[in-house]
Order: C-alpha cells, then structure tokens, then sequence
C-alpha cells in the first residue's frame, strides 16, 4: 500500500504543478481585471490588518507582473499602471523602487510605456514629498522633465535640489549646470542615460537607458558627418559618394561605424544614412525620409 | 494447525529525544496457542504482556520476528475477520451509544447486512446491556464498558479472542461476571489469549499460562503441572508461648500470638517437627496441608536469572 | 471499500454530534443581520455588499471548522486510543483515513449547503429576484467547496503526524500562504537566485487558493472562463489526493503506543 500511496503522491504533486501553468495561462476579461485591484489604498489598508508593508510589497510585484505581461502583448494599454504603483506608494511611501518605474515607465510613450507622464509626475512629488532626502528621486524628476516636457529650466530647478542633499550622485550638480545651459543637448542626454544605467540594477530600466545611448551615438555621429559632408560639398562643388571620400579629404580619421558595425551610407543628395535603420531604436537622425524614429517591437510577434 | 504461532517476535523502542536510546520491549518470544485452549499470559506491570498484544494486533511493527494466526499471517487482513480483541482500559467513542457503537464495529468487520441487528441484540442481551444499549457511552461505568468490550470483541464470532487484562480495575462482582464470559467462549470453542497480572484469575480459567518478565518468557506450562511442581507445604499450629528452638534449628516459618504459634513447613519436615512438639509435650491443635498456587511457581520465575537467558520451563 | 463509506459516515456522525453545524446559527444571524442593515445604509450595492459578506463567511466559517475538526481527526483517536479496537478489524489503516477525509469534507459540504440557502434567501430579500448574476454565486461557492476539500486534506495529512495545535498552526499557515499563491509566483518570476528558487518552491507546492476565491468577480457577475472550472477541479482532486496519500503514507508506518 505504501508504494501505491507513494505514487499517487508523487503524480499528484506533478499533475498539480502542471495545471498551476495552465491556471496561470487562463485569461480574465479585462473589465474582471480591474474588479481584482483593489483601487483605494484607504480600504486595502485596513484589509491588510495593520501589515501595510506586505500588501505594499504584493501590489508591487503585481504592478511589475501587469507591465510585464501588457510589455509582451504589445497592446500599449497600461491604464492600470498608474493605479497599481499609486496603491503600492500609498501604502508604503518610503518603498523606493516604484518611483524609478513609474519615472522610466509611466512617462515615457507606448508602446515602450504608458504614455502618462502627468502621472509619472504625480507620482515622483509624492515620493519626494515623504522621502525628501533621496536624491534619487529628484534625479528622476529632472529626467522626466527633461525627455518627457522638454521643460529645461525645471529640470534644472530638480537637479539642483538634489545636487544640494548629503548624501547625492556626482552627475546632479553637472546635469544642473548643463539644464540651465540649456545647450549641448547630446552631452546631456548622453550624461542622463549613463547614469541612468550605472544607477539601477533594474533589468529593463538598464536596456531601455543602453538603447538610448546608442541611439544617441547614431544622431551624433549623422549630425557630425552631415555636417562634414556639406562642407565637403562647398569645397569640392560634389557631394561625397562614402566616407571614404571624406577620409581622403582629410575630414575625418577612419571608417566611422554605427553601433551596429557598419559604416555609414552617404546619399546622392547630401545625407547620410545608418545601414540598417530598423535596428536601431530611437534614432531620430539617420533615417530614409519618411521613416519614424524605430520603437521597440513587442516581443514575441 | 496451532491458533496462535508467534515465532521469534521482538520488540525494541527507541527513546530519547534522538531516538538513540534502546528500550528492549519484547525478547525473542516463541510461542504456540492450540485451538480451543485458554491461555493466560501472566506478568507484572511493564514485562511486555501488552507489547506482545499490540504487535499481534499490527498496530505496533516488530522489530523482528513473525506470527502466525489460524495458519495465515498475523497482518495478512484477512486474519482480521477471525479475531477479536479487547484492549487494557479500552476507550470508545463516547458521543456513540452501545447500540450504535456495535452496529459500526459489525460493519467494520464485515457482519453481513442480513443478520447484523440481530446479532447485536443478542450481544447486547448477553452482556447484560440491553437496558442501556441507547444511552451514550460516555455515562456508562466501568463494568458497563468492559461488558461493551468483550461484546465488540466478540460480536463477529471470532475464532480467536485477545484480552488484554480484561479483569483490570472491576470490582469483584465485574470480575466474576468477566470470568464467566470467558468460560462461556471456551465452551463455544473459541481460543482465549489473555493477559494479567492476577494470578488467581489464571489459575481458574487457564490450561495453559506464560510467564513473561522484563520482556523475557520465562516459563510455559499447564497450570495443573507448575502447580504441583512447586514444593508441598503444611501449616502446624499448637500452643506455645514461644517456638521451641530445636523447631527452628529445622528450618520453619514460625509466627507468635499470645499463646499459639502458626508455623508454616515443607512437608517432608512434618514428621520431624511433631517429634519435637511430643517431646516437648507441646499441644497441637492442627495441621493442614497449604494448598501450594501459581504463586510459587510465578515467584520462582520473577527471580532475576543468575546468566543468559531463553526460556526456563 | 464499503468501510471507507462506515468510517466517512461515523466522522460526520461525530461531527454533527460535536455540535459543529450549530455554527450555522451564528452564521445566519450574520447574514440575516447585515442583510438588513445593508437595505438601511447603502444604495445600489446591496447586492454587492451581500454576497461580499456572504461568500467571505462562507468561505472563513468553513475554513475554520475544517482546520478544528480536520486536526483532531487522526490525532485525538490515536490519543485517545479509540483506534485500538478499530484497527484490530479488517479495515485497512488508508481505508481509515480516506474515511475520515471523506466523512470531514461531506459535513462541511452539508454546511455549506445551508449557508447557500441563507445567501440566497439573503439575496432574495434585498434584490427581490434572482438575477442571472447569482449565477456566479453559485459557481463561487463551488469554488469554495473545493477549497475545503483542500484544507480537509492537509488538515488531516497534520494530524496524523503532529499535535493537534501544531496542525492548526500549520494548516491555517497554508491557508494564508495559499491565498497569495498567485503573486508568490509573480514574485519568484522576478527574482533569481538562491531567494527565487526558494521563492519558486514554495509557490508552486502550496495550494493555489488565490485561484480559488472568485468572490469578487461573483460581486461584480464578472464572468469566469470555463476552462477555470475545469482546472480547478482537477487540482483540487490533484492536490487532496496529494496530502491524502501523504497521510496515508505516514499513517502506514505509525507505531500506537
């Protein structure tokens, strides 16, 4: 009888698991979606019976849950987002890293995010409102304002508080300067991507800042060689055929290289273009006419 | 084909917080029961009487060693059928009454549906329970309960009986009401194994009994045999201040009140000693033979071995 | 086999004799109480505020008896030694425990089945009909009914090794755990390490009561995909029968001293 008993242990135990990724798998309607969170954080915190700190955690890993899952449907629908992130901070204000993902998130357009940046703002001066001493937090404020509003001055305004904390990132007082600058617009954004990635061990947040970089690198290098190439034109009365014209016109040094290794393509009339466009993403230079700046696909499509 | 076979049965527990304490329960016991037979198991307190019972029973795993029951093995579950047991200080589920408390053992046991309650009504009226067969075990007394655990130990018509100190805290009248159940199941052929430690009890119902001690059989024998075998004695009373002391010198148990003395000896003294009483011109008032009992023989096997062990007979 | 239907019904005799469905009163005084007030307070989520409460009371009432009853079902016979006469019969040590396992989940199904009617009548009483939605309160409580087949089957699986306190404390751990089941995974999926494989362990072996509690959708008469039925059933068939061989297992080997 123990053998049998035995057995039906262990085949239960697996069936069990099986089905665990088939329930997982079961699709509830959107509108049934919504019926599951719990919006206000005023009746949750009284649900949780005093222990606030693990609801907010599980509203947290709901909110990471639900952008993943809308990231891989592609559909760009993210309405929850900003509830979910909201309920987490209401909950537990001092929680930190959902105030990064509703920065990188929240702000910036579908179908990479939600497209809310009003949100993201909301949000980020909730969260220096109760943690007043994270630079972090004011970092991310800055680059919202920076990439999102375009609005430099108060860029400036955010960085510079941040800068002034005890305890502060090196970039903070170099960003303030070059907000209020207002000029150099490659160097900035170069400067905030790379911090950005140094500063986060989140995953997504780190691709995200590493695509920028090297979107930025293509819209430097075209500004730079179209640049070169009409002068070029002024000097010889020709428009260049490649880059080695350029290079034995003594303009440049080398082959320059995209990101992705291939030279660049000079066109007939006076532009240059990146080899394979689709591949790198947000350029906004570069590009064939007519062509949108690349956004990432969904995955798995 | 033996009743009851136990062959080498052993039991050791282990006790301690990480088991590594070894508590020998039960020896190597080697045992034979023939059909029909009484058989007592006599022991003190902790010799191993109830750990035979509950390996037999399979509701404790031997250490090593078998048994056999009506030729199957003991935990094959068919042997089940047969068998009937009662344990020491039984407890039932008390919310039942003994009606439904019988009913539910008669369908565990597989009692055929057809005859099932009238076969408790019989049981019920055998012992004595019908009056209160509907009322909830838990207001039953002592005696009522033993009555209702001989009843389920016997209501599906065992062949073979297991009693665990069934006598065990009844009043004299419950205790003679027990030994003639007993009595009753060896008339109907049935074969009883039980266990006590009330030698009386033994020497009455039993034709064959056990000694176990410290978990060591020490002795096997017809009650008729072991009793005869211990040593004759006769008691001598007579007038006398106090006992002559060439009467002592011989080797008597003497006791003095007031003006007689009570002296206990082994037979073949009793010539010697009323010697000495003519002499003296001591009166005797009388001399009885003392009615030797299991007690002797039981004492004899209790006394610590001076080597080894296996069984003394 | 016919015993294992013996022992199940003597459990549920016991039961009834413990006086465990007189929780039934305490639960229609609840249900009828808040039905009630809910007319007086509120307008429009009667409906909602009913089978909220409803389902919920339900749901705890039924979890509460499974663990108290389920934690003595083994334990209290072996300390009480009642089990001495039982297993000198022919029945079997799995046939008992499948007994008992059914006898405990067939009195918290007739319970449930009587907090159903006071739901309904409660429903009726502050809707004044029965609408299609109640539909989905029926499914709930399904749904419910095979969530105490799985608190039965590891209140059991407890007791036939621990005490009766430690199997309370242990189930009723379970429970909770379960109940978060789902965002446990969501948590394992974004962690690695030592922590995410642990995490991963213990998510997928608790029971997954969080796919259990629909009471929610049941308010809003959101519907549920069919599939979801399906599966529910078979893990909760999957998943007794898992702690139920496990008691069975260590039933086997048990020792009555």
């Amino acid at each position: 009888m123990s053998l049998v008993a035995g057995t039906v242990l262990l085949v239960s135990m697996a069936g069990g698991v099986a089905l665990l990724f088939a329930i997982d798998r079961v699709k509830m309607r959107p509108e049934s979606q919504q019926a599951l969170y719990i919006r206000s954080s005023k009746a949750l915190r009284r649900l949780s019976l005093g222990y606030t700190g693990l609801m907010a955690d599980i509203y947290w890993t709901r909110a990471v849950q639900y952008f993943g899952e809308q990231h891989h449907k592609g559909s760009g629908d993210f309405r929850l987002l900003a509830p979910l992130l909201q309920v987490t901070v209401e909950l537990d204000p001092h929680m930190l890293p959902p105030y990064q993902f509703g920065a990188n998130f929240l702000g910036s357009q579908p179908p990479n995010g939600a497209g809310r940046p009003g949100d993201a703002m909301m949000l980020l001066k909730y969260g220096i409102a109760h943690n007043p001493d994270q630079w972090r937090l004011y970092y991310n404020l800055g680059f919202l304002y920076f990439t999102e509003f375009k609005d430099y001055p108060k860029a400036a305004e955010a960085f510079a508080r941040g800068a002034q904390l005890p305890v502060t990132n090196e970039y903070m007082p170099i960003l303030a300067a070059r907000m209020a600058q207002q000029g150099g617009e490659f160097e900035t954004s170069r400067i905030l991507w790379y911090s950005t990635y140094q500063s986060t061990k989140e995953a997504a947040i780190r691709q995200n800042a590493v695509d920028h970089l090297r979107a930025l690198q293509v819209d430097e290098q075209v500004t730079q060689l179209e640049g070169l190439v009409a002068k070029y034109r002024q000097q010889t009365r020709r428009w260049p055929a490649n880059t080695g014209d350029l290079e034995r016109a003594g303009f440049i040094r080398g082959t320059p290289l995209d990101p992705n290794g291939h030279p660049y393509k000079l066109t007939p009339d006076g532009r240059v273009e990146v080899q394979d466009p689709e591949s790198i993403l947000y350029i906004t230079k570069g590009l064939p006419p007519g062509m949108e700046s690349p956004m990432p696909k969904p995955a798995g499509r | 084909m033996a009743a009851i076979e136990i062959l080498d049965l052993e039991k050791t527990y282990h006790v301690g917080f990480w088991r590594e304490r070894p508590k020998l329960a039960l020896r190597p016991l080697r045992l034979t029961i023939e059909p029909g037979e009484v058989f007592g198991f006599l022991g003190p307190n902790g010799a191993g009487k109830t750990t035979t019972l509950k390996l037999l029973m399979g509701l404790v795993s031997p250490t090593a060693g078998t048994a056999r029951i009506l030729g199957m093995d003991f935990d094959d579950p068919r042997v089940k059928r047969q068998i009937g047991f009662l344990p020491e200080q039984p407890y039932f589920y008390d919310y039942l009454t003994a009606q439904e408390l019988l009913t539910y053992y008669a369908q565990l046991s597989g009692v055929p549906a057809k005859g099932r309650a009238k076969r408790i009504e019989e049981m019920l009226e055998r012992f004595g329970l019908t009056g209160s067969a509907r009322l909830q075990l838990r207001k039953y007394s002592k005696g009522m309960l033993q009555r209702v655990g001989l009843a389920q130990a016997i209501l599906h018509d065992p062949k073979v009986v297991f009693l665990d100190e069934p006598m065990s805290g009844l009043d004299p009248m419950g205790r003679r009401e027990v030994r003639e159940m007993i009595q009753q199941m060896r008339n109907e052929g049935k074969t009883v194994f039980f266990s006590t430690h009330i030698l009386s009890d033994a020497e009455a119902l039993c034709d064959r009994v056990g000694i176990i001690y410290q978990g060591d059989l020490r002795g096997v024998g017809a009650v008729a045999d072991l009793m005869s075998e211990a040593r004759r004695r006769v008691e001598i009373i007579f007038c006398s201040p106090n006992v002559p002391a060439e009467l002592t010198r011989l080797g008597v148990e003497a006791r003095v009140s007031g003006d007689m003395v009570n002296a206990v000896l082994d037979e073949e003294k009793q010539e010697a000693a009323l010697e000495i009483l003519r002499r003296e011109q001591i009166r005797l008032i009388s001399l009885t033979p003392v009615r030797s009992s299991l007690e002797e023989y039981y004492v004899q096997k209790l006394r610590p071995r001076e080597n080894g062990k296996g069984a003394g007979a | 086999m016919n015993r294992i239907g013996y022992v199940a019904f003597n459990t549920f005799r016991e039961a009834v004799r413990d006086r465990v469905l007189y929780n039934l009163i305490a639960f229609a005084l609840l249900i009828s109480g808040a039905a009630v007030l809910v007319g007086e307070i509120s307008i429009d989520i009667e409906r909602l505020v009913v089978v909220n409460l409803g389902l919920t009371a339900v749901s705890l009432f039924g979890v509460v008896i499974a663990i108290f009853m389920g934690i003595g079902l083994v334990s209290k016979e072996i300390e009480k030694k009642t089990l001495y006469t039982v297993l000198s019969r022919p029945v079997r040590r799995w046939e008992f425990v499948v007994g008992k396992f059914c006898g405990l989940t067939g009195t918290l199904v007739v319970n449930t089945l009587f907090m159903a009617i006071g739901v309904f009548l409660a429903l009726l009483y502050v809707a004044h009909r029965f609408v299609q939605a109640d539909l989905w309160v029926l499914l709930a409580l399904y749904f419910i009914v095979l969530e105490f087949l799985i608190v039965c089957a590891l209140a059991l699986f407890f007791s036939s090794f621990s005490t009766p306190v430690m199997s309370a404390v242990f189930t009723f751990a379970l429970f909770v755990i379960g109940s978060l089941a789902e965002d446990l995974r969501g948590f394992a999926r974004i962690t690695d390490g030592i922590t995410g494989a642990l995490a991963t362990g213990i998510a997928y072996l608790v029971p997954n009561f969080s796919a259990f509690n629909i009471i929610d959708l049941a308010a809003h008469g959101a519907t549920v995909p069919g599939r979801l039925i399906l599966y529910n059933t078979a893990y909760a068939l999957l998943y007794s029968a898992m702690a139920i061989s496990g008691a069975v297992l260590i039933f086997q080997r048990r020792n009555l001293k």
